[in-house]
């Protein structure tokens, strides 16, 4: 009779075989599930040794103290056993044991409910990749396509939603955004005037800096740095919201009342961004030309007064209703990529986390892809 | 509460009047081979039942079984696998969009968590169908609002929010609503899960109350031994294995008669050992 010693961190497992067909799995010592546990694999490698068993029994006799830790590895080889077709004699075990894996097994696993680790190459998940953007793209656009029916009903008188609905909207993502805008604007006004000067100084046009923020700031980074903000703070938020009341069957409530939650719940959210974010835009670009004056007065000794002339002087009416036009696009994208990822979360808390996530990467996503699209048309019409 | 001469009719007959599902009509509610599945796992096949006028009908099985899922199938929030639900003689899962939302006005439902809408305060709860609906002003719509939350016994909570009350309160508050506008059917999502003992007699004392006063037609999900037995009169079992109904009719009846062993053991195990096998299937 051949034995083999396998020194484990937690019980002790050795091998032994009582005739040329039976494996012996001897169990001794204590199985603590904190001490770690030895794999399956150890039978599964005596199973493939010659002279391969035909049968499988255990040696409970040295067994102590023992708990789930045992209990994992025996399902592991009961699983083996399974799959080989190989019978296996469990009767040495002590009744607790057996007792409890009788329990775990008697529930039949759901079929499809494991997830299978994924294993793909590179290109695969690139395909994968590239196929889920375009699926995305696509139920992003049709969502605005009904998104856009919708506010077709809302024209004519069929469809309503609350009107204090809209005024909290509102006020959430436009008196209640100030703050930050104004900050984050008057930093970028400050950091293109610094980029600005350096290279100017160096000709003596340091004037030129007005120039440069003031277009700058009302041509597209106004716009872009209010959606960009927007998208964190308030798509975020409108995929948060709709998410936990989809979690908690407040949709399903209203659905089942007969009102549409895509009128009554992201009618108001849309109306309420693409309203908001053009003022916000507006503030943005003073807030810029405020931080790039700021730079220019202080270090650069342009005084006030000349550096609003020249700003006055670059900026055309054009530009700036042009900057204006593409923040509410933005809004518009950025609350319908929100109340899409809502409507699209899944049955959990941590799905409304992951709703909030991909809220925030569609918006500001898609708003560079429109701004690019912006930069191309307004170039070909000569704006 | 018994004593309140049918209260709940009374919301001056501005609101849904005519009845749409007659008495001597077709039953208001047949489900014909109905299939259900999530994606490509089939939860329930060939699900076949009626259920009549002025009916409690309970829907009951171990959890997990697809009890909640059967509700969401009949009230059109997932679309069948296959098969049919008819409301009347209106085919629901084949009908128009529209025609669909008009009659899923006629009906109430109770979500298993209450589902009342967070950011509004439990009068504009109950008034918001009262208000999309009916043609009753705002003073009004707070009256019939305040008469819906008194049924349930909330008098007194119209400016709460859901978040300030507990979950039976809660409960009881998407009760109020679901009966907003005294529909002709009810659907209950384990009304008395998670409730006390005497809350949830309570709310079965309500449920036949609203069957009697309403004359709704009530549709109950629960796994509550003793709310079945008290106020169901006709009933389909899930089975989740078998992935069948496996029984149907008065669950006194087949407490009587069924030779199913499987119906036997859930209709005579206590209503804790119920749970609690339920739990460890689950
Ligand atoms: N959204 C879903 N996606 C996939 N499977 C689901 C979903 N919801 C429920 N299930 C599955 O359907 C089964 C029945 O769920 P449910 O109808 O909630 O049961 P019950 O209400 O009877 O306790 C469960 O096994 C569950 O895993
Ligand atoms: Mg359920």
């Amino acid at each position: 009779m051949q034995a083999i010693k396998q020194s484990q961190p937690s019980g002790e497992l050795s091998f032994a075989r009582s005739d040329n067909s039976t494996l012996v799995v001897r169990l001794s010592g204590d199985w603590h599930l904190r001490h770690g546990l030895p794999g399956p694999d150890l039978v599964l490698k005596q199973l493939d040794t010659a002279p391969k068993p035909a049968r499988l029994t255990f040696d409970a006799a040295g067994l102590g103290d023992w708990d789930s830790g045992l209990l994992t590895f025996l399902m592991g080889v009961s699983e083996i056993c399974h799959t080989r077709k190989l019978p296996a004699d469990w009767s040495p075990l002590p009744e607790g044991v057996r007792g409890l894996m009788q329990l775990a097994e008697a529930v039949p696993e759901k079929t499809g409910a494991r997830h299978e680790a994924a294993h793909s190459s590179f290109i695969e998940q690139l395909g994968r990749e590239a196929i889920s953007f375009a699926r995305s793209l696509d139920e992003f656009l049709s969502f605005l396509g009904e998104v856009t029916l919708a506010f077709a009903r809302l024209a004519v008188g069929k469809a309503r939603f609350r009107r204090v609905d809209l005024m909290i909207v509102i006020q959430d993502c436009g008196a209640n955004a100030f703050g930050i805008v104004t900050l984050v604007t008057f930093l970028v006004g400050v950091i293109l005037a610094f980029e600005g000067a350096v290279q100017l100084q160096q000709f003596g046009a340091t004037i030129f800096v007005a120039d440069l923020v003031g277009i700058a700031m009302t041509r597209d980074m106004g716009a872009m740095m209010a959606a960009i903000i927007m998208a964190g703070r308030t798509g975020a938020a409108f995929a948060a919201q709709l998410g936990s009341m989809k979690v908690t069957q407040e949709i399903d409530a209203l659905t089942t009342m007969g009102i549409s939650p895509l009128e009554f719940l992201v009618l108001p959210r849309v109306t309420a961004l693409f309203l908001m974010i053009p003022l916000l835009c507006v503030f943005a670009d003073c807030m810029g030309v405020a931080g790039g004056a700021f730079v220019s007065v202080t270090m650069l000794h342009t005084s006030l007064r000349s550096y609003l002339i020249e700003t006055k002087h670059a900026i055309t009416l054009t530009m700036f209703f042009g900057g204006l036009f593409k923040a509410a696009v933005y809004g518009i994208i950025i609350a319908v990529a929100g109340c899409l990822r809502g409507f699209q979360c899944g049955n959990s808390s941590s799905a409304v986390g992951d709703a909030a996530t991909k809220a925030v990467v569609t918006g500001i996503v898609y708003v560079i892809v429109a701004c690019g699209i912006f930069a191309f048309v307004f170039n070909v019409l000569g704006i | 509460m018994a004593t309140t001469p049918s209260p709940i009719k009374s919301s001056d007959g501005k609101g849904l009047s005519v009845p749409k599902f007659p008495k001597d009509g077709p039953p208001p509610i047949t489900v014909k081979n109905l299939t259900m599945a999530y994606g490509t796992f089939v939860l329930m096949k060939d699900v076949n039942f009626t259920v009549n006028h002025g009916d409690i009908f309970i829907i009951m099985g171990g959890s997990g079984s697809g009890k909640s899922t059967l509700l969401r199938h009949m009230l059109g929030l997932i679309e069948p696998a296959k098969g049919e639900v008819w409301y009347g003689d209106f085919n629901f899962t084949r009908g128009e969009p529209l025609e669909r939302e008009e009659m899923l006005r006629h009906f109430g439902v109770l979500y298993q968590g209450g589902a009342l809408w967070s950011s509004m305060t439990l009068a504009e709860n109950v008034g918001l169908p009262l208000g999309e609906f009916t043609d009753l002003s705002e003073p009004e719509i707070l009256e019939v609002a305040s008469l819906k939350l008194a049924l349930v016994g909330l008098k007194g909570f119209e400016g709460y929010y859901p978040s300030q009350i507990s979950g039976g309160m809660q409960k009881r508050a998407g009760l109020a609503r679901a009966i907003a506008l005294d529909p002709e059917i009810l659907f209950f999502d384990e009304p008395s899960a998670g409730l006390d003992p005497i809350s949830s007699r309570l709310l079965d004392d309500l449920i036949l109350e609203l069957r009697d006063n309403l004359g709704a037609t009530i549709v109950v999900v629960t796994h509550e031994l003793a709310s079945i037995f008290a106020i169901g009169n006709n009933s389909v079992f899930l089975d989740a294995e078998s992935r069948t109904v496996i029984a149907q009719g008065d669950p006194k009846d087949l407490l009587a008669h069924s030779t199913d062993h499987r119906v036997q053991t859930f209709l005579t195990r206590g209503g804790e050992d119920a749970e609690k096998s339920a739990r460890n299937h689950g």
